[in-house]
């Protein structure tokens, strides 16, 4: 019997969730304090499964496995490989930031707030961990239930409507792909994700496949978003609180990306081949819409979750083009390989880099209460560091050569660009004005110019502003320019992967 | 003979006990609030004397009445469902009605009504429990008797029952005219092999099905057997609307399951065509028609009615290997303890702030912490989300319609999961103005003890039914065996 590391850090926030609401409401800056401490071990935890994982390998390590459920063969089953390890350590890095963030920032009903962001980071840990379909679902819908709430208290003026916008699309999905699990198990009587993979359900029968394949895509892609079902994700991401935004961008997106890579992919590789010229076009959309309409925005909040439309299509791209190639010729495999690496770590950097983006927002915001580009101007000159820091995330998230997003971006175009070239060229102009519109609209609006007399004394960013950014900035610099240890761990798995497809 | 009691000591439990409720309220004016727990103690050892019977099988009074897991376990269903809608009424009649002695003699009463109903294996049985069951509902709904709406509902609610009940009746009559026995294990024998090709009249059975389809649609508020439920449910005192929609609904399922799956088996083709027509049209207008609504009571009679609609398609979806039979008694307990919870949830806010109006539960995660919890907790297994005890019902009523394999069943469940998107609506608009907007009157509420013991048990069986369901599962399966599913002929 091994150490449970996964269902340690799947389940102590839910231990955090219960101690936040148990500590009287006079105690709120030990509970603070608490929390974050609490948050800090599964953070720790996720870091010692990332040395300890043995990446030459590439399977699924730390299993655990319980009977749950006998009668229908469901089973407690956690386990992580190189695709959901980053992601949980990830979860885990972003868990701590927010609440650490919003320790200073939340002032109102704080002791359900941090409550209800435990109780999220369970569902989303869960989702990356869960090994069987039942489990996978129950955490998945776990997670919506604290970031409605998330939105609806602490949102922004149109919380009450942007909240069950999310929840209601999020959950058109999820029913979706209950039905295409139901319709799985009763074809071959498990709910096993792994086992699923090598027994290949309805793989006689392409119209039940399909089936299920848009079931299930219907789920993921909602969560990605996709265009075009993404009308929620604007929403959801200007009303919902700093932190909440975070979270939103970081990883609920990277659930509809990892759901392809887990369930999709290894599940329907025939049926995911078939239809990929649909979803390479949708991936197109995605990013060349995802960046003209974030170019037009002029809301800084608005703008950044447009262009996290546009990010995520460059993971779909990389997914997509590893599932053009299945069944073609072996010579392709490295571009594959390559695609998905650079899918993968662009979920990664995405997550480090956006989630850095909506914590710059919120600084701003929280000091002068606007996000509307046309009213800043010249603050470079009286907040030098935030100046520096958010130049440096923007120029990260626009693909600068040395900072982490540039190698993902640059890893999924190069597989891309083998295997579906057309596509891939299209893509690549979501470049130039994802750069024009960080460098323009972000930096030269509220950095450059004239000083706007208004901000002129907002206060630079204080310390435990630059302490919440640190280590979103220091993995941002060592995955630009060591992107070994991360890659590393990504290529073993997806090498396994697509040799098992 | 002897042995024969025993195994009807259930009923003759709940029997004594209502009795005794009743004698003592006569005997000892100043009992009143006493005897709910009397009541409550009978209901317990009658769960208890069910639970120590359970897997015993036998036949009584001639064929009248069948002693099997399947009937236990609407039993338990039944006395559970009274159990908790006892512990809820001791506050709220209180301060309503000095007649409160009667008031939970009937309750007992009307349960050991269910209890027979349960076991019912005669047309003739069937019909007099169907008739018990109703007499004494029409009486509790209409209870209040100051309260205008209160003697509305009651009389709505009789006017639609006694006219379903004389129709059910003729669908009766027109089974035995074809097959010449009021028995459900004789009506099967003779429908499935006919003496002679002229005795096989399939043109008379399917009005016979109809008929009587209307006395159970009745019961269990099918469309278009429903209108009385909003009014019925508004007008009750809120414990009875609790009631009425888990006990004589649980009821009425128990009896359309036996009826249709014992004596039908030949006809089940035309059947479930029936049903899954109902089951769709059922969830989806109660589903829509529940989103208007601005009164809470009605809200979740309408969401009632929904809730039937999933359940009948775990009727339709009843086949030798599939889930559908147990998915709709894994359904209707996980619905036992979710909508009686909400209905308690609302018993509580009516009796301290004297109103049903939805939009009167702004802010009430300031005012009532625990009440608005037990809420969304209810909301969320009412729409199907894990980990609840609804998820569960749902799980395995949809899987049984994915099991069946063919197009129509994939159609009844993406309907039905899409149903439940709509139903995550109005369900979380009341969830929105519970915890996202401010109160209109601070002042915090105290909930009375029992109610709060009410809320608690029925918030954490909901939720244990959807984090360890084995043992609720197991529990349904073994009751499932007793009941023949044969396949369609």
């Amino acid at each position: 019997m091994e150490f449970p590391y996964l269902t340690l850090i799947t389940f102590i926030p839910l231990l955090g969730a219960v101690a936040c609401l148990l500590i009287p409401r006079k105690y709120e800056r030990e509970m603070k304090r608490l929390a974050v401490a609490l948050s800090l071990i599964p953070l720790v935890l996720a870091a010692i499964l990332w040395l300890n994982y043995d990446y030459t390998a590439g399977t699924m390590q730390f299993l655990e496995e319980y009977a749950w459920i006998p009668t229908i063969n469901v089973h407690y089953r956690v386990g992580v490989d190189g695709i959901s390890l980053p992601l949980v350590f990830l979860t885990s890095l972003l868990t701590v930031i927010c609440l650490f963030y919003s320790s200073y920032t939340i002032k109102e009903r704080v002791k359900e707030y941090f409550a209800f962001f435990f109780l999220l980071e369970m569902g989303m840990v869960g989702v990356f961990v869960s090994l069987d379909f039942f489990l996978f679902y129950v955490f998945w819908e776990i997670g919506l239930v604290p970031m409605y709430f998330l939105i609806g208290v602490w949102g922004g003026p149109r919380r009450q409507y942007a909240a069950i916008k999310f929840f209601l699309y999020t959950l058109t999905g999820s029913v979706l792909m209950l039905l295409a699990i139901l319709g799985m198990y009763f074809a071959e009587g498990t709910f096993g994700i792994l086992e699923m993979a090598r027994l290949r359900p309805f793989a006689d029968n392409f119209t039940l496949q399909s089936l299920a394949f848009w079931g299930l895509f219907a789920a993921f892609a909602i969560k990605v978003p996709l265009w075009p079902f993404h009308t929620w994700l604007p929403d959801a991401h200007v009303e919902a609180p700093t932190a909440g935004s975070v979270i939103l961008a970081g990883i609920l997106l990277k659930l509809g990306a990892y759901g392809f890579l887990r369930i999709l992919l290894p599940i329907f590789p025939q049926a995911f081949h078939h239809y990929a010229p649909i979803i390479a076009i949708l991936a197109l959309l995605s990013i060349v819409y995802g960046a003209l309409v974030a170019m037009a925005q002029w809301d800084l909040k608005k703008l950044i979750a447009y262009s996290s439309v546009n990010h995520m299509g460059y993971v779909m791209l990389g997914l997509v083009a590893a599932a053009s190639a299945i069944g073609t010729s072996e010579k392709i495999l490295d571009s594959q390989a390559m695609a998905l690496n650079g899918a993968v770590m662009q979920m990664f950097n995405h997550g480090i880099i956006t989630g850095g983006l909506f914590l710059l927002v919120g600084v701003i915001y929280e000091r002068s209460h606007t996000r509307d580009l046309k009213g800043f101007g010249g603050l470079g000159v009286t907040m030098p560091v935030y100046y520096g820091i958010m130049t440096a995330t923007c120029l990260a998230s626009l693909g600068l050569p040395g900072l982490a997003g540039f190698i993902s971006e640059f890893l999924v175009f190069q597989g891309a660009l083998s295997i579906i070239p057309p596509v891939a060229a299209i893509a690549i102009s979501g470049v130039v004005v994802t750069a024009a519109m960080f460098l323009w609209k972000v930096i030269q609006l509220i950095f450059l110019g004239p000083l706007n007399e208004k901000w002129a004394d907002l206060p630079d960013m204080q310390r435990w502003e630059v302490i919440t950014m640190a280590p979103l900035l220091f993995f941002m610099v060592l995955f630009g320019l060591y992107p070994t240890p991360i890659l590393n761990l990504i290529n073993g798995t997806v090498v396994k992967l697509l040799s098992g497809l | 003979m002897l042995e024969d009691l025993a195994l009807l000591s259930p009923e003759i439990t709940l029997a004594i006990f209502a009795l005794l409720v009743l004698g003592l309220d006569l005997a000892f004016k100043r009992l009143k609030d006493a005897l709910a727990y009397v009541a409550i103690g009978g209901v317990i050892l009658a769960i208890v004397v069910t639970a120590l019977l359970f897997g015993t099988q036998g036949s009584l009074f001639s064929g009248m009445l069948v002693v099997d897991s399947f009937a236990f376990y609407f039993k338990i269903i039944a006395c559970l469902a009274t159990g908790l809608v006892i512990l809820s009424s001791i506050a709220f009649m209180k301060e309503r009605t000095p007649y409160r002695g009667e008031f939970y003699g009937l309750l007992l009463l009307a349960t050991l009504a269910i209890t027979l109903l349960a076991g019912a294996s005669d047309l003739v049985m069937i019909y007099l429990s169907f008739e018990f069951v109703s007499l004494t509902c029409y009486v509790l709904v209409g209870y209040l008797r100051g309260d205008p709406k209160s003697s509305e509902g009651g009389i709505k609610y009789f006017l639609y029952g006694a006219v379903t009940s004389a129709v059910m009746l003729y669908g009766i009559s027109l089974l035995y005219g074809i097959t010449g026995s009021t028995n459900l294990a004789e009506i099967r024998n003779a429908l499935l092999f006919p003496a002679s090709p002229a005795a096989s009249t399939p043109w008379l059975i399917l009005p016979a099905v109809i008929f009587m389809l209307a006395g159970f649609g009745f019961k269990i508020s099918l469309v278009p057997f429903h209108q009385w439920t909003p009014d019925a449910y508004e007008g009750a005192p809120t414990p009875i609307a609790a009631f009425l929609s888990v006990g004589p609904k649980a009821a009425g399922f128990a009896v359309l399951i036996r009826v249709f799956l014992t004596a039908l088996p030949a006809y089940q083709i035309d059947w479930v065509a029936i049903l899954s027509g109902i089951s769709l049209v059922t969830m989806t207008f109660g589903n829509l028609v529940a989103i208007q609504q601005t009164n809470i009571k009605r809200m979740l009679a309408y969401s009632s009615i929904a809730q039937v609609g999933y359940i009948l398609l775990g009727v339709v979806a009843a086949g030798p290997e599939t889930y559908g039979i147990t998915g709709v008694l894994l359904f209707i307990l996980a619905y036992l303890f979710t909508n009686l919870g909400a209905f308690v949830a609302v018993v509580a806010f009516s009796h301290l702030t004297g109103s049903d109006e939805i939009a009167d539960y702004a802010g009430l995660i300031r005012r009532a912490p625990l009440l608005a919890a037990a809420l969304v907790v209810f909301f969320m297994s009412l729409a199907g989300i894990p980990p609840t005890g609804g998820f569960l019902g749902k799980f395995f009523v949809f899987g049984a319609a994915i099991q069946m394999g063919q197009k129509v069943f994939y159609f009844l469940a993406v309907v039905g999961v899409l149903n439940s998107i709509i139903s995550l609506y109005y369900y979380f608009n009341v969830v929105r103005l519970m915890c996202f907007l401010p109160a209109k009157d601070e002042t915090s509420l105290q909930i009375p003890r029992s109610l709060v013991l009410a809320v608690t048990i029925t918030m954490a069986m909901t939720l244990v039914m959807g984090l360890h369901p084995q043992p609720f599962i197991e529990l349904a399966t073994r009751s499932v065996l007793s009941i023949a599913v044969l396949s369609p002929l």
